[in-house]
């Protein structure tokens, strides 16, 4: 392997993973916030334990987003030293302010949160937790718009001095149209990942025969967490088929190969699944919906939707014969068709299974029914293990659609790799990120695990604080 | 003044605000075996720091965004090629934390004490390692035209570097014990500080060495300054540290810090990567700088948002001001599932 094939698996396998933990710590920062809220309103006991027990799974999830962050942070100078340079006068700034605005926000506010209890009144604990919430919205929006620039690069010029894209327009790039559809898509997939969470964890509680007393605060967090996932599943099957249109704008190639399109056609069918091989040259759809990839792409069942076949030829003309249009030329304008075609499905129909397992759990525990099979316990495991497949599956959509670009149209993934680094600095980087992440993952599930069983703790009445804060001598209401 | 120059300095003040904050966390990490007896002052000493831990490392991840806008070529030469020592950083944060998030999560001495092992490495070798680098980009690296990086692991450790690591970890070390004195009661406090008198002297040593020989060689007047302030500072720490006035000796390491990394900043000026192959290829705030519209665009929001975020930061250790001593340590709160009803 060289440096390039390294660098790339070493970039998605340490990227997966860190979206593996962002969506629940986006949606479930909502959901704690939220339950905290209620109590704080109400003065209901079963919102608090609510809180505290997904707080705290919420936690252990948190550590690990947080900490494969850090690496992402430095990746690209690591890796990707020819891209930063070229990029990083349009791509260094949102990320910046991304820490600057986001970081401090949710890591300070956690840190009041967590050991706040005793220290801050109820009013304030709960806002603390909004804010972290406040915290991820900004870095989902931020890193989303540096990378959303990737899929559609606006708001610069290239400079042959410099040999670089520099920023002329920063509103351009904060307001990038593809922005405007993927931050909603990327959010409301978060939710609805955290209300399948929670309403998997409540399922699985709500059957076991040790937490046969607490049935109904579990049927709680079962329809919190459907309602959630349902409301948001809608909203993110409305904006993932407005983001379809846009994409099919500016990355027609990456339509043409989430169907494997290889000759333009109107009335374009979106096949469910496919036998055989994906090369366009015997294609065996098992289902087809007529018109459906036309109306993903255009809005209309008669739409033309372009084919790979033509759109490489047209690629080619733009970008290959044309040298002022790219400053980096592709051999091949093709993305690996199996992997889009496949993501892109996985992405729609796990996303859609564990929306109808969310209805399924809502109307088993409608009114007077108590349920109490085990396959509500399975149920409750797959809900979220779907929801985060789901979330890959769109990543690897997006980013292996768009190759051979790192920055569609102006700078091939190729051509970003660090020069200077070796095959041995970069093997040994993957082997080690990739073995520790393997144990994180392990010691990170069963923590999960252990926490899930146990379920949540009886209610403990928090002190009262007044506001200034107490200063007796009890001991910490939490402590590591 | 030029924006490449405002931007040089704001990175400074990134570094140090990471240095001076995260710097007494290393030190609480390093020190566990050496200061706590017992598994209740080994959590004194983690829960010294648990509310703000977090926060206090985010100063690097700015450090590290801020130096990719501002300074996009700076960011690709020095990760790339400082690249087996950042792993190594890398590697030692992600352990550190999640000692720090999960180590209570189980009442399992082995799970424990696998978490304090990473816990203390974790800490060291950060402090170790940001001292040799810091140390190595002061004094210059080879880079070729092409601004590539052309050494090795090897080249970063010559005796230079190795003083600069063993620079920061003493430093951080002594802040760490002062900061412990400060925020603990008990015994722990007063083990604390004895420990700070001896570790400080240590540091003096070192450090001035270290900062002669940077001056010397890459110093000027300014950087003069900075570092006779810093010894000053540092002398000063120990005293008040004598005098038993903790506060102060806490403010004086924290003021050493400060003033040692703005030393070495001012030393850097008007280069941010010496080359030492040749000085035409060295890296400097003008030819590895962003756009003066990035700049200005980063400065706007640079002016608004940080004093925001200093004065939050400043609450929460206002909030989580009193000290804490082996009472104030509940015991240990891992619950347990309730029990499997009996048959029917
Ligand atoms: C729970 C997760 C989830 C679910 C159920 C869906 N998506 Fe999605 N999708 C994502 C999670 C996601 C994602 C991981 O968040 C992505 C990756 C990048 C992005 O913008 O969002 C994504 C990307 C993505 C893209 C690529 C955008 C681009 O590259 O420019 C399209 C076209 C869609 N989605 C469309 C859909 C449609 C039509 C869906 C349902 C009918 C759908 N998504 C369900
Ligand atoms: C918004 C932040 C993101 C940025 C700035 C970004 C940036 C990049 C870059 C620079 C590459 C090129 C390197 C490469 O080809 O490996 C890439 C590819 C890739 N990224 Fe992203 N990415 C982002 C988010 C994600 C997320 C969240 C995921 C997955 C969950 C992801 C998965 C991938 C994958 C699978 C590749 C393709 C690997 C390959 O074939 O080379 N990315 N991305
Ligand atoms: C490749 C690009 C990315 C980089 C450089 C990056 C960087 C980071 C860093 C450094 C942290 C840790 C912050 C802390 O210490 O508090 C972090 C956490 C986080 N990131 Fe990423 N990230 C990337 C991709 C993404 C994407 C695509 C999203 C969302 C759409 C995202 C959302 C978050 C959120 C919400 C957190 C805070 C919660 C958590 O730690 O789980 N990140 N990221």
């Amino acid at each position: 392997m060289d440096v390039l094939e390294i660098a790339r698996w070493q970039f998605g396998i340490i990227t997966v993973y860190h979206f593996l933990f962002v969506p629940l710590t986006i949606g479930l920062t909502a959901l704690v916030a939220g339950m905290e809220t209620a109590w704080v309103r109400t003065g209901k006991e079963e919102y608090l334990r609510l809180t505290k027990f997904f707080g705290k799974l919420f936690l252990i999830n948190f550590a690990l987003g947080v900490v494969t962050g850090i690496v992402q942070e430095f990746q690209f100078g690591m890796n990707w030293s020819d891209y930063s340079r070229f990029v990083g006068d349009v791509f260094g700034a949102p990320l910046a302010i991304e820490g600057l605005l986001a970081f401090f926000l949710e890591s300070t506010f956690l840190g009041l949160w967590i050991f706040g209890w005793d220290k801050l009144p109820r009013a304030l604990h709960a806002a603390c937790m909004w804010l972290v919430h406040l915290g991820t919205l900004a870095s989902a929006y931020f890193i989303l718009a540096a990378n959303s620039w990737m899929q559609h690069p606006v708001g610069h010029d290239y400079n042959p001095e410099t040999g670089r894209a520099e920023l002329v327009d920063f509103w351009a790039v904060m307001f990038n149209k593809v922005q405007l559809v993927t931050f909603p898509h990327v959010v409301l997939a978060a939710y609805m990942t955290a209300g399948a969470f929670m309403a998997g964890v409540g399922a699985y509680l709500y059957v076991s025969r040790r937490h046969r007393d607490d049935q109904p605060l579990y049927r709680k967090a079962i329809r919190i967490g459907a309602v959630t996932a349902l409301v948001a599943g809608l909203g993110v099957t409305v904006s993932g088929d407005v983001q379809g249109k846009i994409m099919t704008e500016v990355q027609p190639m990456k339509m043409a190969a989430a169907e494997a399109l290889y000759d333009t056609t109107s009335n374009a069918p979106f096949s469910v699944l496919t036998l055989g091989r994906l090369d366009g040259s015997d294609p065996q759809h098992l289902i087809e919906v007529p018109g459906l990839l036309s109306f993903l792409g255009t809005g209309s069942f008669d739409g033309e939707v372009q084919g790979i076949n033509q759109l490489r030829e047209q690629y080619a003309e733009t970008y290959g014969q044309d040298p002022g249009a790219a400053y980096y030329h592709p051999t091949d304008y093709v993305p690996v068709i199996p992997v889009t075609y496949w993501s892109f499905r996985f992405m729609m129909g796990l996303g859609f299974a564990v929306a109808a397992g969310a209805a399924l759990l809502l109307w088993a525990t409608r009114k007077g029914r108590t349920p109490s099979g085990r396959w509500l316990a399975w149920l409750g495991l797959a809900l979220p293990i779907g929801a985060v497949a789901a979330n890959s599956f769109g990543w690897i959509f997006t980013e292996m659609g768009r190759q051979p670009w790192v920055v569609f149209g102006l700078m091939t993934t190729q051509s970003g790799v660090s020069p200077g680094v070796s095959v041995f600095e970069a093997a040994t980087s993957l082997i080690v990120l990739t073995l520790l992440y393997a144990v994180l993952a392990v010691v990170e599930l069963g923590l999960l695990a252990k926490y899930v069983r146990i379920g949540a703790e009886p209610f403990v009445e928090p002190p009262q604080v007044p506001v200034g804060g107490a200063d007796d001598d009890r001991p910490m209401a939490f402590a590591y | 003044m030029e924006l490449t120059t405002v931007w040089f300095a704001l990175i400074a003040i990134l570094w140090i605000g990471y240095f001076t904050l995260e710097g007494f966390d290393f030190g609480v990490g390093m020190l566990l075996p050496v200061l706590a007896r017992d598994e209740r002052e080994r959590r004194v000493m983690y829960n010294s720091i648990g509310p703000t831990w977090d926060g206090n490392e985010v100063w690097v991840l700015v450090a590290g965004g801020a130096t990719f806008a501002a300074f996009p070529e700076w960011y690709a030469t020095l990760f790339s090629g400082f690249y087996l020592p950042l792993l190594l950083i890398l590697v030692a944060l992600i352990v550190r934390n999640l000692a720090f998030e999960y180590r209570g999560k189980k009442d399992d001495d082995g799970w424990r004490t696998r978490w304090d092992v990473a816990a203390i490495l974790g800490s060291w070798l950060p402090a170790v390692l940001w001292g040799v680098a810091f140390a190595n980009i002061v004094a210059g690296v080879p880079i070729d035209a092409e601004k590539e990086f052309t050494g090795n692991l090897f080249t970063l450790l010559n005796p230079l570097g190795l003083l600069g690591g063993a620079v920061t970890a003493a430093l951080f070390a002594t802040h760490g014990a002062l900061f412990l004195a400060l925020k603990t009661d008990g015994e722990i406090r007063h083990r604390a500080r004895a420990l700070a008198g001896r570790l400080g002297v240590l540091a003096a040593g070192l450090a001035v060495v270290f900062m002669l020989w940077i001056q010397l060689r890459t110093g000027d007047a300014a950087s003069a300054v900075a570092f006779v302030l810093a010894a000053l500072t540092l002398v000063g720490a120990l005293v008040a540290n004598l005098a038993g006035r903790e506060g102060w000796a806490f403010t004086g390491t924290f003021a050493t810090i400060a003033l040692a990394v703005a030393g070495l900043f001012l030393a850097l000026f008007p280069d941010v990567m010496p080359s030492t192959t040749d000085a035409a290829f060295s890296l400097t705030t003008t030819n590895a700088a962003a756009t003066a519209y990035t700049l200005k665009v980063m400065t706007w929001v640079a002016v608004v948002f940080t004093p925001i975020v200093l004065g939050y930061q400043a609450w929460t250790y206002w909030v989580f001001r009193k000290r804490i001593s082996v009472d104030s340590i509940p015991a240990v709160a891992v619950p347990v599932a309730p029990a499997e009803p009996a048959e029917r």
